[in-house]
């Protein structure tokens, strides 16, 4: 406890809410997730409730995708909790990514608390049919 | 190093602290008590004027929500339509962990819920319902003559 109000100390007050949120942070739900993939590419569905834009954070570092999540749920003032499921407001789960999926172009919708994303196959990985020509002799 | 004469049986103490765990964090007294497991997840919990209810349920379309109020049940009820296509032999399905199908969830409210003044909204999906509570449950103060 000392060590860490030292922390927040010099380093001002500024920062004392980002401090409590990088130790909250090592607490986190895993969120279900949903994955198939086509010939074109793979589509990822992750349950996100209480995430909205701004709160969801998606990192491709290297070949790991990171999902990253703050649940935005505001409680009201003097709620005393008496039966709870979902204990913690985070959610966090990475993925590590195939050589053959182009992480330049992934796209992400968020909607009611569902994230959908879709890698697609670097086109040089994707099936093509190559037409023979045949020469008649 | 020291060793009792009479150790106690470590198993036999763990069995009872698992109890009393059991017993100081499991808050569903009644008789209908709560599923532990399910779809959607709930959080319950109260203010002065009101049980609040957060329902986990991201996915699903509100207007095909079924919320139900009777004799002091709250029950939520719906269906969420599967993700992974519908057989289609050209998609693989590598992970499939997120819920699909109908459905329904209890709820006993306390004795003082006020049924008519329920408020449900849903946003980011998770439903939340206010019961107000009865005028009579909330504290006031006394005035003394």
């Amino acid at each position: 406890m000392n060590a860490s109000e030292t922390l927040n100390t010099r380093r001002g007050p500024a920062n004392t809410h980002q401090e409590d949120g990088q130790r909250y942070s090592q607490a986190a739900l895993t969120p279900p997730v949903d994955v198939t993939e086509d010939a074109a590419g793979i589509t990822l569905l992750a349950d996100l409730p209480g995430v909205s834009n701004d709160k969801l954070r998606l990192q491709v570092e290297a070949d790991t995708l990171t999902i990253d999540a703050e649940v935005g749920l505001i409680l009201p003032d003097g709620l005393q909790s008496s039966h709870t499921e979902v204990g913690v407001g985070r959610f966090h789960r990475s993925f590590i990514l195939s050589r053959e999926l182009d992480t330049e172009k992934i796209t992400a919708q968020l909607a009611n608390g569902v994230l959908t994303l879709r890698i697609p196959k670097a086109e040089h990985a994707q099936p093509r049919r190559i037409s023979i020509d045949v020469h008649p002799s | 190093m020291y060793r009792s004469l009479y150790p106690r049986d470590m198993f036999a103490e763990m069995d009872r602290l698992h109890r009393e765990m059991q017993q100081a964090f499991d808050l569903s007294p009644t008789i209908r008590g709560f599923g532990r497991t399910g779809f959607p997840a709930l959080n319950v919990g109260s203010t002065p004027g009101a049980i609040e209810i957060y329902a986990f349920a991201p996915g699903i379309d509100p207007a095909t929500l079924d919320v139900q109020l009777e004799r002091g049940l709250l029950t939520i009820s719906g269906e969420r339509k599967g993700s992974l296509g519908d057989g289609d032999k050209a998609t693989a399905v590598h992970i499939n962990e997120r819920f699909e199908g109908s459905f329904r969830r209890v709820v006993t409210l306390p004795e003082d819920a006020d049924t008519n003044a329920v408020q449900a909204r849903y946003r980011d999906g998770i439903l939340q319902i206010s019961v107000q509570r009865q005028a009579a449950a909330q504290p006031r103060r006394i005035t003394v003559n």
